[in-house]
């Protein structure tokens, strides 16, 4: 048999979105291995959590019901336990900041050879993945000649699965070692709050490492004034204290969705692309026409913020 | 008390780059710290600053070439340096993450290190992965995108935050000996001082081969082999503004008031 694994991912009650990606990539995967999609659901709510994921493609829906929130320990020794009974030839999991947490660990520990961030799947005798490299500038084809193989994918490069589907849901029942348990959740907390909400915001002016220096924010502050929108931010100018967390786009700052996007010195790393694709019309300024920020780009300009910001306020202060 | 920082030397891709078969020509990149590992070298350099008894060593795999970068990171405050390579390692096509897994489990055996820091993930390659399966082989506790920590070294614990998606933290203790994968931002990495650099000058760069960590060769053989490296096909119907930069502006000018942008 050649059965696929997929790892479903949760968060404080809620399903994210790629665990419904996962079923479609899984499903893909496993009609072109000849075998079967099996999900496992570990933590939370895993009885409603089962019921809403039974969608097209699935054969059977694990459960294992241990604790409410992810725990790198519990998934690991779960996936162990499902693995030794199920025997999968691929393990899929999320490229998500928890899936970052345990692939590896699993990986390491069942002895499979891993690849992270897969954006395209495909199997012939041997397992093809697409991932890109260099901040999104190139894109590689590897292929995985030993099996089982353990790959994360990528959130938002596979749609949703839709319609209900008939697959028997299976308590799983794993004895957790928990003296092998070398970490413990304490709580979470919402970061990033403050005066302005830049989900709100009907145009963006949104400033990147291009910038260079703290006292060159300035002149986006200006552009942005002159053009009447709000001024936010790719992650590096965040990480050096030049702007607060709140004016963060991108995968752990906000999603944004306003009607203009002015994306000016952002080179479009997935991450940050994650936060405002979504934008009704986006505009990249950049001086390196290679930059990934122009394939989601509506217009651009290929050019030197230092000259092209200047002239574009002179145009609105007329 | 021992923190080990994992260093790795990057490349990054320079404008209008053109490629090789699998690779990138050389004449296009440009090699560098890689951004996460400045932090983590950060991180365990302001440890040792706030207690004597903490030494900071760097470990790296990576060819003699990696020695520049490896100095910026004695130069920073690191105590010593490891430079893991040999002609084995030279001659592989790809190491994975099964291998380097195994390189700085060695590493760590001959360290006892109680912590160890990474990146996140490399620039380059972007796998995400080393950290977690150095924790996994090491039979370290572990925890990844953390950006804060907080370490109690009389209890054996650290108190970190891991960086989720959109905006939420976890707050979590994680029993030491532990591998923590630092994420950007944690804190404000330094520039080397004159003096620091100076000293790293002087300093021995300790170079490990295979052998000398007990590993056998067949540990670099990989399952995984890079098959083609592309530009990505662009879907995009991005419209260019050309001209320079006052005929380009005006003509985005132009547009961001159709789209009503700027109006009163
Ligand atoms: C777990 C994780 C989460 C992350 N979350 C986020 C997130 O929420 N948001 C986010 O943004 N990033 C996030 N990142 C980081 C992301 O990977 C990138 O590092 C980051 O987005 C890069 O920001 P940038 O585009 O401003 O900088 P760079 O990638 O350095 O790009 C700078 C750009 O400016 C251009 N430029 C330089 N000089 C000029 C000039 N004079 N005129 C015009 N253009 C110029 C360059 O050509 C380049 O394209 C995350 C990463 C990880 C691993």
């Amino acid at each position: 048999m050649s059965d696929v694994l997929a790892v479903i991912d949760h968060r404080r009650g809620q399903l994210r979105d790629v665990s419904y990606e996962l079923i479609t990539a899984g499903a893909d995967l496993a009609d072109a291995m000849g075998g079967t999609l099996a999900l496992a659901v570990i933590s939370g709510d895993v009885d409603q959590f089962a019921e809403t994921l039974d969608r097209d493609g699935i054969d059977t829906i694990y459960t294992v019901d241990h604790g409410e929130e992810f725990n790198h320990d519990v998934y690991v020794q779960s996936i162990e336990a499902l693995y030794d009974e199920l025997a999968p030839t691929a393990l899929l999991m999320p490229n998500s900041v928890n899936g970052l947490d345990y692939a590896p660990a699993i990986a390491e520990r069942l002895g499979m050879p891993l690849v992270t961030d897969a954006i395209e799947l495909s199997y012939d005798e041997t397992l093809t993945v697409t991932r890109e490299m260099y901040g999104s500038k190139v894109e590689t084809t590897v292929t995985v000649s030993e099996e089982p193989f353990a790959v994360t994918v990528r959130g938002s490069e596979w749609a949703k699965a839709e319609g209900t589907g008939g697959a028997t849901i299976e308590p799983f029942e794993v004895s957790v070692d928990e003296s092998a348990m070398r970490s413990t959740v304490t709580g979470f907390e919402e970061v990033g709050g403050g005066d302005v909400d830049i989900t709100d915001a009907d145009v963006l002016v949104s400033v990147g490492r291009g910038i260079e220096e703290e006292e060159n924010i300035e002149l986006v502050e200006r552009l942005a004034d002159a053009l009447g929108a709000t001024l936010s931010s790719s992650r590096p100018i965040v990480d050096n204290g030049w702007l607060p967390k709140n004016r963060q786009v991108g995968q752990s700052g906000k999603v944004v969705t306003p009607d203009v996007y002015i994306a000016i010195g952002i080179s479009g790393a997935v991450q940050h692309v994650a936060g405002m694709k979504g934008s009704e019309t986006i505009v990249a300024i950049n001086t390196d026409p290679d930059a990934p920020i122009f394939d989601i780009a509506d217009y651009g300009i290929i050019g030197d913020l230092f000259d092209v910001v200047p002239a574009l306020i002179a145009e609105f202060d007329e | 008390m021992k923190v080990l920082v994992a260093v790795k030397e990057v490349a990054t891709v320079e404008e209008g780059f053109e490629l090789d078969g699998t690779t990138i020509d050389d004449r296009y990149l440009e090699y560098d710290l890689n951004e996460w590992d400045d932090y983590a070298i950060e991180t365990g350099v302001q440890l040792a600053e706030a207690d004597d008894d903490i030494e900071v060593v760097s470990v790296s795999i990576g060819p003699e070439r990696a020695e520049e970068t490896i100095r910026m990171a004695l130069a920073k405050g690191v105590d010593r340096a490891i430079r893991v390579w040999d002609d084995t390692l030279a001659e592989a096509e790809l190491l994975d993450v099964r291998t380097k897994a195994e390189l700085f489990e060695a590493v760590i055996e001959a360290e006892a290190p109680d912590m160890v820091l990474t990146g996140v993930q490399a620039h380059d390659d972007s796998f995400g992965a080393t950290g977690v399966a150095v924790a996994e082989a090491a039979g370290f506790g572990h925890a990844a995108v953390v950006n804060a920590l907080d370490l109690d070294a009389d209890a054996g614990t650290a108190h970190v935050r891991r960086e989720l998606e959109g905006g939420v933290e976890e707050l979590t203790d994680v029993e030491l000996p532990a591998v923590l994968t630092i994420q950007t931002g944690i804190n404000e990495p330094r520039y080397a001082s004159l003096r620091g650099i100076r000293m790293a000058q002087r300093k021995e760069i300790d170079v490990q081969t295979l052998e000398d960590l007990g590993l056998d060769a067949a540990i670099v053989d990989s399952p995984i082999e890079l098959t083609a490296m592309y530009e990505p096909e662009s879907e995009s119907n991005v419209e260019l503004f050309d001209g320079d930069a006052d005929a380009a502006a005006g003509n985005l000018a132009t547009l961001l008031r159709e789209k009503g942008v700027g109006a009163e």
